[in-house]
């Protein structure tokens, strides 16, 4: 497995964010740039995990391919797999994967006007790709939520588009 | 012994196309698109019912038989064949959804974009001689 430098990876995204924030007027705008980057990355790796580490085999349940994401993924983008993976409890068409410190987030630092600000809204272009791609639209963000003993924990919110769980429900019914 | 190849992207329409020998010669190009584009209806059937990515015959036309092949990005990659070849097939397919692969990480290929490149054409032909 190859490694990358890591200052060499925070230079590149320090400076993807800082080309990103010229040109836009906002903090949406700005979490919707860093989305479309990582949605472009998402499609590739999707094609090129599912090839190397699944032979022939597709995701075709929910939980399945949000598992994927979180194992899988992870630790080919980040050597460990993502630290949690939980259901929210309002809302069925929710998920939310966390990880107490994000690599990309973790030599980005926000100033105080921008708290709403999660750069990790790369990491949710990728995932989103990535459900996209396999038959599960979903709209994708990152939010720092902080816990104890993490003040730079970061979620990625999943929320599934209709159809989709409709569909699971009609298969889960067969 | 002529086949019809086609990858299809995600919004329907064929990003790759080769006819391979000369299948359906009377009836003309725009049938094998209309008969895959036909079949396309059955694979969106099929695939939820399968981790599989290889859909075996999908679709039956005329005594020409549609096989498909299903990739991790809903990329499908269809096949209008005469003979059935089940094996010769599925690694048909493994091995241009490989070729695939290695086209999409282009960084200046976008997903759903036509495959033009003569060299990926060649290749596609020699693995069809190679197993079909």
């Amino acid at each position: 497995m190859d490694q990358v430098s890591l200052s060499a990876f925070a230079f590149l995204f320090s400076e993807l964010v800082q080309y990103s924030q010229k040109h836009v007027k906002g903090i949406q705008d700005l979490e919707k740039r860093l989305n479309l980057v990582g949605y472009r990355v998402g499609q590739r790796l999707l094609e090129l995990l599912v090839f190397r580490d699944r032979g022939s085999k597709r995701d075709v349940k929910l939980l399945n391919a949000l598992l994927f994401i979180n194992t899988n993924v992870w630790k080919a983008l980040f050597g460990k797999p993502a630290d949690s993976l939980e259901k929210s409890s309002e809302h069925d068409d929710e998920y939310m994967i966390s990880d107490n410190d994000l690599v990309v987030n973790r030599y980005i630092s926000i100033p105080k006007e921008m708290s709403q600000l999660n750069t990790g809204a790369f990491i949710a272009g990728i995932v989103e790709a990535m459900l996209d791609g396999s038959g599960f639209p979903a709209r994708v963000t990152a939010h720092t939520v902080p816990v104890a003993g993490f003040p730079f924990r970061t979620t990625i919110l999943i929320k599934f588009d209709a159809k989709v769980m409709d569909r699971e429900k009609r298969l889960a019914d067969k | 012994m002529s086949y019809y190849f086609a990858i299809v992207g995600t919004r329907d329409s064929p990003i790759y196309e080769a006819a391979i020998g000369n299948p359906l010669k009377d009836d003309g190009k725009h049938l094998h698109q209309f008969v895959l584009h036909a079949a396309l209806d059955f694979v969106d059937d099929i695939m939820w019912t399968t981790p599989n990515m290889y859909l075996r015959v999908v679709d039956k036309f005329n005594d020409w038989f549609v096989s498909a092949f299903v990739s991790a990005g809903n990329i499908r990659f269809m096949l209008l064949h005469d003979s059935k070849n089940e094996d010769g097939i599925r690694n048909f397919f493994t091995d241009v959804h490989e070729l695939y692969v290695k086209s999409l990480m282009n960084p200046f290929y976008e997903v759903n974009d036509p495959i033009d490149n003569p060299a990926f054409d060649l290749k596609v032909r020699t693995i069809a001689r190679r197993y079909l």
